[in-house]
């Protein structure tokens, strides 16, 4: 049934529902895992690599990280020259702004205009839709920190954690148990990489794997700093994450032994 | 334009001193066509928000569409973004505007945009015809300005109060009214500031 709808993306299902629109998600699902945590004094995006053939040259300065803005950076998933194509117009609508306005254009203002852009493509012109999500991290002075996550349909929504791509109900889940809004930068950093160990395909978790972001503010210059972090300080975070992970674990260990011997004494009571 | 069209611009008077959370404008209330008065009571001040206040003279037609545009831009803006364009966000929006329409069919408009803002507090902007634009503490427009550019210059302090605004306008004004060829017996005197918008009434204006 589905099939006699789906030759065009102008076009509803009798039920009601746009299939090149699902589709255009279903290309993300297998994509590189992208998750972003807000915390009180900055936002932190993480990204799964994929391009991990030896043979690639380096790429200059990020893979999965794109500075829109002096004030807003972004991650992508889903198919990269599709992603090419929207970092461009982002970051012509955010200087179109700055050359009308003389200030900044504010993160949400940005992520409505893509929105647009890709509501577009799923209404009009027989064109396929944008098969990425993107995940938006920014700020200024109307809404301070700001994290958005915008999909192929063109909605978008802000959020405190979320992820996209491979895994990411999982992570999502992770991320509503684990996640305090009071956190700092360095929580938030923690917690990043603690989700992403577990929704990477490999078991261990490798700078070479992963990218991370961090985007700050320092007040007295009032300046934003969007950073992508060296290998060695995601080293440094995965070395942190792993001591926690064993540390944890001998807790547990202690606490079933613990428990084990509590039996034993109630048994021999008996 | 022509000479004719900027020869309007100079017959008008518009003032603005900035203080460090206050404004005060004055502009002169005559509408003239050629040797006629036409009407003598009219606003050139359009309220672009309720902290931002636009002062325009110029070729009769261009005042009234542009002033409009720019202050139902703003408006616009508003509405779809749930906050105002701060001060210099809608003055550098103005002279956009100004500078796309120069080569094409200019608006022959003088301006002053000022206003206060919770960021950066009051400020106070200069604008022409050409698509000039620049932050001032003080500042007129038209001929008024050899008169009173110079009284600013002596008398002006930063961190000046209200009163001392006010009264180094109305200063200016009886400057240009005794000593300016063209006849601009009444001005109007608005101060805007965190409250808001509102006139200074003075019957002291009228000669």
């Amino acid at each position: 049934m589905a099939k006699l709808y789906d030759g065009r993306t102008t076009i509803f299902s009798p039920e009601g529902r746009l299939y090149q629109v699902e589709y255009a998600m279903q290309a993300i699902e297998n994509a590189g895992t992208c998750l972003g945590v807000l915390a009180q004094d900055g936002i932190v995006l993480a990204a799964e690599k994929r391009n991990t053939n030896k043979l690639l040259d380096e790429v200059a300065h990020s893979e999965k990280i794109y500075r829109l803005n002096e004030t807003t950076a972004c991650s992508v998933a889903g198919i990269t020259s599709d992603a090419n194509v929207l970092t461009n117009y982002l970051r012509e609508a955010a200087q179109r702004y700055v050359l009308t306005y003389q200030e900044p254009m504010p993160v949400e203002q940005l992520v409505c205009s893509l929105c647009d852009l890709k509501q577009l493509y799923t209404q009009r012109g027989g064109k396929r839709p944008f098969g990425v999500s993107l995940l938006y991290m920014g700020w200024d002075k109307h809404y301070g920190f700001q994290l958005y996550q915008s999909d192929p349909s063109g909605n978008y929504g802000g959020w405190k954690a979320t992820c996209i791509g491979n895994n990411h109900s999982a992570a999502v889940s992770m991320l509503k148990q684990d996640y305090k809004e009071e956190c700092d930068l360095n929580e938030a950093l923690a917690l990043a990489v603690k989700v992403m160990s577990k929704t990477l395909d490999a078991t261990k978790m490798a700078p070479d794997r992963v990218e991370i972001s961090t985007l700050t503010r320092e007040k007295e210059k009032d300046k934003v700093k969007i950073r992508v972090l060296s290998e060695a300080e995601v080293k440094h975070l995965i070395g942190e994450y792993e001591k926690q992970q064993e540390k944890e674990k001998k807790e547990k260990e202690k606490e079933r032994e613990r428990k084990e011997r509590e039996k034993k004494a109630a048994q021999a009571k008996k | 334009v022509t000479r004719r069209t900027l020869e309007k611009l100079v017959m008008e008077c518009l003032l603005g001193i900035a203080g460090r959370d206050f404004v005060v404008f004055a502009s002169d209330c005559t509408a003239a066509h050629s040797i006629i008065v036409v009407k003598d009571n009219k606003n050139k001040m359009v309220r672009l928000d309720d902290r931002l206040v636009l002062l325009i003279s110029g070729e009769p037609g261009d005042t009234t569409s542009f002033g409009e545009f720019i202050q139902k831009n703003v408006q616009l803006y508003k509405i779809r973004n749930g906050y105002s364009l701060s001060p210099h966000a809608a003055a550098s929006f103005t002279r956009q505007n100004l500078a796309k329409a120069l080569r094409e069919g200019p608006y022959t408009v003088d301006m002053l945009i000022g206003g206060y803002d919770e960021h950066d507090g009051a400020s106070l902007y200069y604008l022409d015809y050409l698509g000039t634009m620049a932050k001032v503490p003080y500042t007129a427009h038209g001929y008024a300005s050899y008169m009173t550019l110079s009284i600013m210059d002596k008398n002006y302090k930063e961190g000046l109060s209200e009163t001392e605004a006010v009264d180094m306008i109305r200063m200016c004004i009886a400057e240009v009214q005794k000593r300016l060829i063209i006849n601009l017996p009444k001005f109007n005197i608005h101060v805007v500031d965190r409250e808001g918008v509102r006139t200074i009434d003075d019957e002291k204006m009228e000669t």
